[in-house]
């Protein structure tokens, strides 16, 4: 009973507290690799609350729609991040089919954000709107046959239960070629190399970074805190595939997945460290590269 | 000074880079012999240097047109001159790409009308030296401002217009690009510069003064040292003065070095566009180093200061050479491993190589200069083709290579950080001896005088005219970035638009120095 309690608190504790320090650790694993001593790792946490005592700019171009885009994609990836169990410890909402919720919450967030983007009437974020749909159309293919692979092999259709079947149910194959095609999704969706670049300042070659471009303090506040916690939600997803082995004992595992999410962080800053981005026409490749990842894992299932 | 005797250039005066000639022997053509002669010389694989109008006084009804042809294979410069009335003179351009831009300049600076030109718009947006005329016909009542003029405009179905500049998003100089674009892919880009006009030119009017050296090193900061030599260099051939081989070689060593600082510092900025960050981090501490080794030499980290007519402001001894031949050492070590690190990295190469290509065709035709230049395979170097200073005495090979890429466009700063090094290291082991500073003359009244030379970016091109009293009478300046802007809208035509900041980057051209 105490349990039952205490796990969805610190779910939610860590869900809300921890995703700034992810950028944050991604930011110093980078500036290693290239030999600088770059920023604090709590950085992310400084500019977010920076951000958040500031004023704010509004073109007087827009409607609500643009001030309420970036609420409404924190509101959906707060949402998503209950429903992905952390660790070994049931998601603090789970029912049936709440993988498609999962999905199109993201979608939703998508559909307010490129609505905002379109908004302001800019070309530049008319063209990161048009980037980041294309985009879509093809990482959700992605995301959802990985997601099928585990339905597949848990004969659930809610995460908790997938996410948390037993290893010895487990074929490596299917799962490690999913696991494969989500880690390239994970890279698409928190717009890092080799698919966008957030620390670009070309407006003309970003995706995800060019839509909230007209976004000034509170705002942007809300858009970096939303898509830090983005990368947390889908990290701690892909985590399940990776590394899914569990200490057993309650207190080692809500320390052990932290852990497990920073070494995460420090992976991607790797991958950004050691390439370049890839030519913006090249990215469907890639991300039709991560379907069929997906898609075969799915074949092996049915077989 | 001599009448050629070769049928290209009869009626052209020839002289080489540096050297006065009076201006009572420049020829004056009528206009269609003196268009006809810069024709020719294009067919005979010559360059327009420089175009550029004059009046004897600012309200000056009689304009006359110069040129400047650049034979670099033989090192010779090809001189004329013709007078056009107030009301226009058929335009050059449909036949002659490379003077597009000259020809707005001279329509800009003097309100008169090249007819015909198929895009005459302002190149800087200003008032036009001779009061009252306009090329465009807008009254003293109208509102000159840059960047306001007609875009080229394409209109369809999917075609949409980006409009980017001139505040950037970077810390970099203004500039309005205007993309008129299908989905991705780029149908045309136009352009428009001027936003950092300072009418440099017509300050150099009535100088040489104690000014005069120091609007010459801010023509464009970056360049401080090529500008400031093109100067230098002028005053004193105006003067009959030779500077001594120790002050030659102690230029050479500072321009060398902008030129390294420079290129260490685009390679990072390229590496940076696309998104690798080792070597960008790399480059960009690199770049300082190199810019530390000039501010060791003068005490400033862009060479200001440096140079002064008839010589140097500053020596090296035997301790500062032998600490710069270390720092070279170090310097060159680690560029090497930053910078090759870009072409061993597959994710790199794939967004260097075929990226934002120029044929050779277009660069000659357009008259391209500098690195962007020799990418394309155009085999000139001002230091070998026009060489003055230590480049008379100590030659550099000339680093070309082909397809002009962005790659290209990259491997060319390497191959020439390379032997930039390898000369600096040659100078600094033999430094020549001599007086720092020579003693310089009055000008030489009444004379035209050119001079080159290779900045880091390309060409530098300084022409002045005196007067009677041996003052500026007209000052006309060519910075490498105004042969090479029409080619970076080349470049990204029917490319994808999210590569137009690598592209731009990979020519890493001058604002300012355009629009002086």
């Amino acid at each position: 009973m105490f349990e039952n309690i205490i796990n969805p608190l610190i779910h939610i504790g860590l869900l809300v507290a921890m995703p700034p320090l992810l950028p944050g650790v991604i930011n110093r694993t980078k500036a290693v690799f290239a030999g600088r001593k770059g920023p604090p790792l709590l950085q992310p946490y400084y500019d977010i609350y920076k951000l958040l005592r500031k004023g704010m700019v509004i073109s007087t171009t827009t409607t609500w729609v643009f001030q309420a885009a970036p609420v409404v994609t924190l509101a959906a990836t707060l949402l998503a991040g209950l429903l992905v169990p952390f660790g070994p410890f049931a998601a603090p909402i789970h029912f049936t089919g709440d993988l498609i919720l999962f999905v199109y919450l993201f979608g939703l967030a998508r559909f307010f954000t490129t609505s905002a983007a379109l908004d302001t009437g800019s070309s530049f974020e008319a063209m990161g709107a048009a980037r980041e749909m294309t985009f879509a159309c093809l990482s959700e293919a992605a995301v959802l046959l990985g997601l099928l692979v585990l339905v597949r092999l848990s004969g659930s259709v809610s995460l908790t239960p997938m996410l948390l079947a037993p290893l010895a149910h487990r074929p490596e194959a299917p799962v490690l070629l999913a696991a494969a095609g989500l880690f390239i999704v994970l890279l698409a969706e928190n717009s890092r190399i080799p698919v966008d670049d957030p620390n670009t300042h070309l407006e003309l070659t970003m995706i995800h970074e060019v839509m909230v471009l007209d976004n000034s303090g509170p705002l942007l506040g809300l858009i970096q805190y939303g898509s830090a916690m983005k990368l947390l939600v889908l990290s701690a997803l892909v985590l399940h595939l990776l590394v899914p082995f569990h200490a057993g004992v309650p207190g080692v595992d809500w320390v052990l997945f932290p852990v497990e999410l920073i070494a995460m962080a420090g992976v991607i800053g790797t991958v950004e460290s050691f390439m370049a981005r890839l030519q913006m026409r090249h990215v469907p490749t890639l991300l039709a590269a991560a379907s069929l990842l997906c898609g075969f894992g799915f074949v092996l299932m049915v077989r | 000074m001599s009448l050629s005797a070769s049928s290209h250039n009869l009626s052209l005066a020839e002289i080489s880079s540096g050297q006065p000639v009076a201006r009572s022997a420049i020829p004056e053509l009528p206009l269609p012999q003196f268009q006809g002669a810069i024709l020719d010389a294009l067919r005979d694989r010559r360059r327009v240097c420089a175009l550029f109008g004059a009046t004897d006084s600012e309200n000056s009804f009689k304009i006359s047109l110069y040129v400047v042809l650049a034979d670099d294979q033989h090192g010779r410069l090809h001189i004329a001159r013709t007078g056009v009335s107030a009301d226009g003179f058929p335009s050059l351009t449909p036949q002659c790409p490379q003077v597009h831009l000259f020809e707005r300049e001279i329509a800009e600076q003097f309100g008169v009308k090249p007819l015909g030109h198929p895009w005459l718009k302002p190149v800087r947006f200003h008032r036009s030296y001779r009061a009252g005329a306009d090329a465009w016909n807008r009254g003293p009542a109208d509102v000159v401002q840059a960047g306001v003029m007609d875009f080229y405009q394409i209109t369809g179905g999917q075609v949409h217009e980006v409009a980017v500049g001139p505040i950037h998003a970077g810390v970099i100089e203004p500039g309005h690009f205007r993309f008129q674009c299908d989905g991705e892919t780029i149908l045309h880009l136009e352009i428009a510069l001027g936003y950092q006009h300072r009418g440099v030119e017509r300050a150099m009017r009535g100088g040489p003064d104690k000014r005069s050296l120091h609007y010459a090193e801010t023509l464009a900061g970056d360049t401080t040292i090529g500008h400031g030599c093109a100067y230098a260099q002028m005053i004193e051939s105006l003067g009959s003065c030779q500077i001594s081989p120790r002050a030659a070689a102690i230029r050479g060593i500072a321009l060398e070095l902008e030129r390294l600082a420079n290129h260490v510092g685009d390679l990072g900025a390229l590496s940076g566009d696309a998104g690798f960050l080792p070597s960008a981090s790399f480059c960009g501490r690199i770049r300082g180093d190199f810019l530390n080794m000039t501010a060791a030499l003068c005490g400033n980290r862009f060479g200001r200061g440096l140079l002064r007519i008839g010589g140097v402001g500053f020596d090296i001894d035997a301790s500062l050479a032998a600490d710069l031949l270390k720092r070279l050492d170090v310097a060159e070590r680690e560029s090497r491993a930053a910078i090759n690190l870009l072409w061993e990295t597959s994710s790199v190469m794939a967004r260097f190589e075929g990226i934002g290509a120029v044929s050779k065709e277009t660069a000659t035709e357009l008259g391209m200069v500098g690195p962007a230049a020799r990418a394309c395979g155009v085999d000139m170097d001002s230091r070998r083709d026009h060489p003055s200073g230590i480049y008379q005495f100590s030659h550099i090979p000339v680093s070309t290579w082909r397809g002009g890429d962005v790659f290209a466009r990259a491997y060319v700063r390497w191959l020439e950080i390379q032997r930039s090094i390898q000369f600096l290291r040659d100078q600094l082991k033999a430094l020549p001896v001599g007086a720092l500073q020579a003693e310089v003359s009055a000008p030489q009244p009444e004379s035209l005088v050119v001079t080159l030379q290779e900045a880091w970016r390309g060409q530098v091109c300084h022409v002045a005219l005196t007067d009677a009293q041996g003052r500026f009478e007209r000052y006309k300046i060519v910075d490498p970035s105004f042969h090479n802007w029409p080619a970076v809208a080349m470049a990204v035509r029917g490319k994808q638009i999210s590569d137009f900041p690598l592209c731009n980057k990979s020519f890493s051209l001058s604002y300012c120095g355009h629009d002086l």
